[in-house]
């Protein structure tokens, strides 16, 4: 389903801030599989997932989405294969515009946009069927601005939006880090259900080492850009956090010097 | 100090203000939507005026000689688009280059400063004559009025399509949109095309009213478009929540402001410090959301249940 080829990408090359974020990395997904990403800070993980989605253009390699090259497809060309959450629930919604209205841009996604109507009735009613099950009380908010959700909400909606339109790879970046340990349960619990439901290829970077062994059949940790340990199948299931941290040291040869990771 | 004075310079007052209000409705699109401060339109606001009547002293109508000056008007915020998008100018510098290089273009459309055009010689749509003792569908406040309300009508249509959703999600936020495979970099292109269009035919209309186009006839324009606006939302931004009704908002704060310019001028001060005090009054204005936020600012209340 996807596959990264020896990407490399140096931000800030030739200046004292020069920061090789990706060294060579390789990974390759199958269809259906749920990958959970754990790494100490600048390991490289939301530089894997912007590099997928196009934020930047990659220094070297290729990345192949469903088989096809889009390396060089700039970034608005990709989101036809991507569903988004990102770590800030700012980032995933437009604040100024309707609930309604930022579910629209989202199931035009791939679509070109031209002057047919932005929103349709029978749309409307596909939305609040859609919103009912969060039990957010979304359903009955359709034209309310999205700027007035709280945090978890706005990351449930995003999550709802990037997988509007099936996504062929649907790529969380942190995205419960931001909210509070309950509203971050829920929310995982809807990613879970949403991805087994429509048997979404998922990449999900998580900070929590308990999330990263519960969730997905296949968790990688990643190190100064490049993935360290890849766990699948029967061998991730009675994985412990404590395994991952001796892991981690064995690959890395360093201290797992991140309290969250450890305390999550 | 007549009190009639001032009463006879009001209609007057009116006219401009509708028409700079077509203008106000175009930075609005860029400032509130994409927001941007588009500072192209100090040049677009002579480019219109001067392309309208040139082609009419050529022997065009007022009609195809007013789209020609909204297509030129486009031309310059596509230029704009260009420079910031396609060259990674930031927007308010892109702006002032283009600014810049129509001062050069507008002199070699009108070939000199300025270009007069003579209402007895010439149909034109509006002008500073047609607004006592005419028949009311000649009159200019009726006309411009009328214009508004299709422009305003046409805006609201267009921004609820797909492509105006997109173009307003870009304004909002550019990563989202991207995200949703839009295209960012066209549609602000777009949106500074269509902005400019509106301010182009703006211009248009007032080198007829005031019967020439002159190269500096669009000096400072940014500011008054600013100040209607702002005066648009601070008066009637708690009714007008509507997308329509926001636009109507900023065509009347450009009326407010130019009754309150003309008041100022009856009141006989300085006309050298107009500028001055436009610039300050906008500052002031610009100000406000940034102090209410700073000193005086309250829990905001948030919708929704707690937990989501």
């Amino acid at each position: 389903m996807l596959e990264l080829k020896n990407i490399h990408k140096t931000f800030n090359p030739g200046t004292i801030n020069e920061k090789v974020a990706l060294n060579g990395l390789n990974l390759s997904l199958d269809d259906g599989d749920f990958v959970t990403v754990i790494g100490g800070n600048g390991a490289g993980k939301s530089t894997m997932l912007n590099a997928v989605a196009g934020t930047w253009m990659v220094d070297e390699g290729q990345i192949l989405i469903d088989g096809e090259d889009v390396t060089k497809l700039p970034e608005h060309k990709r989101a036809i294969y991507l569903g988004r959450v990102f770590q800030d629930p700012m980032t995933g919604t437009a604040a100024t515009m309707e609930i309604q209205e930022n579910l629209a841009l989202a199931k035009r996604r791939g679509k070109r946009r031209l002057l047919s109507p932005g929103i349709t009735k029978a749309e409307r009613e596909e939305y609040v069927s859609l919103l009912a099950p969060l039990g957010l009380g979304l359903e009955t908010r359709l034209t309310s601005k999205v700027g007035l959700l709280s945090g978890g909400q706005r990351q449930a909606l995003t999550l709802l939006m990037a997988t509007l339109k099936k996504p062929k790879l649907l790529l969380l970046d942190e995205h419960t880090a931001a909210l509070d340990p309950k509203t971050a349960a829920k929310v995982l619990d809807l990613t879970e259900t949403i991805v087994n439901r429509d048997h979404l290829t998922t990449i999900m970077i998580t900070h929590n080492m308990r999330d990263a062994i519960l969730h997905g059949n296949r968790l990688i940790m990643m190190w100064e850009g490049r993935i360290v340990l890849d766990i699948r199948g029967e061998e991730k299931k009675h994985l412990t956090v404590n395994d991952l941290l001796q892991q981690f040291e064995k690959a890395s040869g360093e201290q797992f010097a991140n309290d969250q990771a450890l305390l999550g | 100090m007549n009190i009639m004075n001032l009463i006879n310079a009001l209609p007057g007052a009116a006219a401009q203000g509708l028409i700079w209000g077509i203008m106000a409705i175009g930075v609005c699109l860029t400032f509130r939507i994409l927001d941007v401060a588009d500072l192209t339109v100090d040049g677009t606001m002579c480019t219109g005026g001067a392309v309208c009547i040139m082609m009419m002293q050529a022997g065009f109508g007022v009609w195809p000689s007013m789209l020609a000056a909204t297509g030129a008007g486009m031309l310059a915020g596509l230029a704009t688009g260009i420079f910031h998008t396609f060259m990674g100018i930031p927007a308010i510098l892109a702006g002032i280059l283009t600014q810049l290089s129509l001062y050069s273009v507008n002199l070699k459309i009108m070939g000199k400063a300025n270009q007069a055009i003579n209402v007895s010689q010439y149909d034109l749509l509006v002008s500073l004559r047609y607004i006592k003792g005419v028949a009311f569908y000649k009159n200019t406040i009726f006309v411009v009025a009328l214009f508004i309300l299709v422009l305003i009508a046409v805006l609201y249509w267009f921004f609820g399509t797909e492509l105006g959703c997109a173009i307003r999600a870009t304004g909002c936020n550019s990563s989202m949109s991207r995200a949703q495979g839009i295209n960012t970099n066209f549609n602000k292109v777009l949106g500074l095309m269509v902005s400019n269009g509106l301010v182009a035919l703006s211009s248009a209309l007032l080198a007829q009213y005031q019967g020439f186009a002159d190269v500096n006839m669009g000096r400072g324009a940014i500011v008054i478009g600013l100040a209607a606006v702002i005066i648009g939302e601070a008066v009637f931004g708690r009714i007008f929540k509507n997308f329509a009704l926001r636009l109507l908002a900023v065509a009347l704060g450009s009326i407010l402001y130019y009754l309150v310019l003309q008041t100022v001028i009856w009141l006989g001060i300085d006309t050298d410090l107009l500028k001055l005090l436009s610039a300050l009054v906008v500052a002031v204005f610009l100000a406000i959301p940034y102090w209410k936020g700073r000193y005086f600012s309250k829990p905001v209340k948030r919708g929704g249940n707690k937990n989501a």
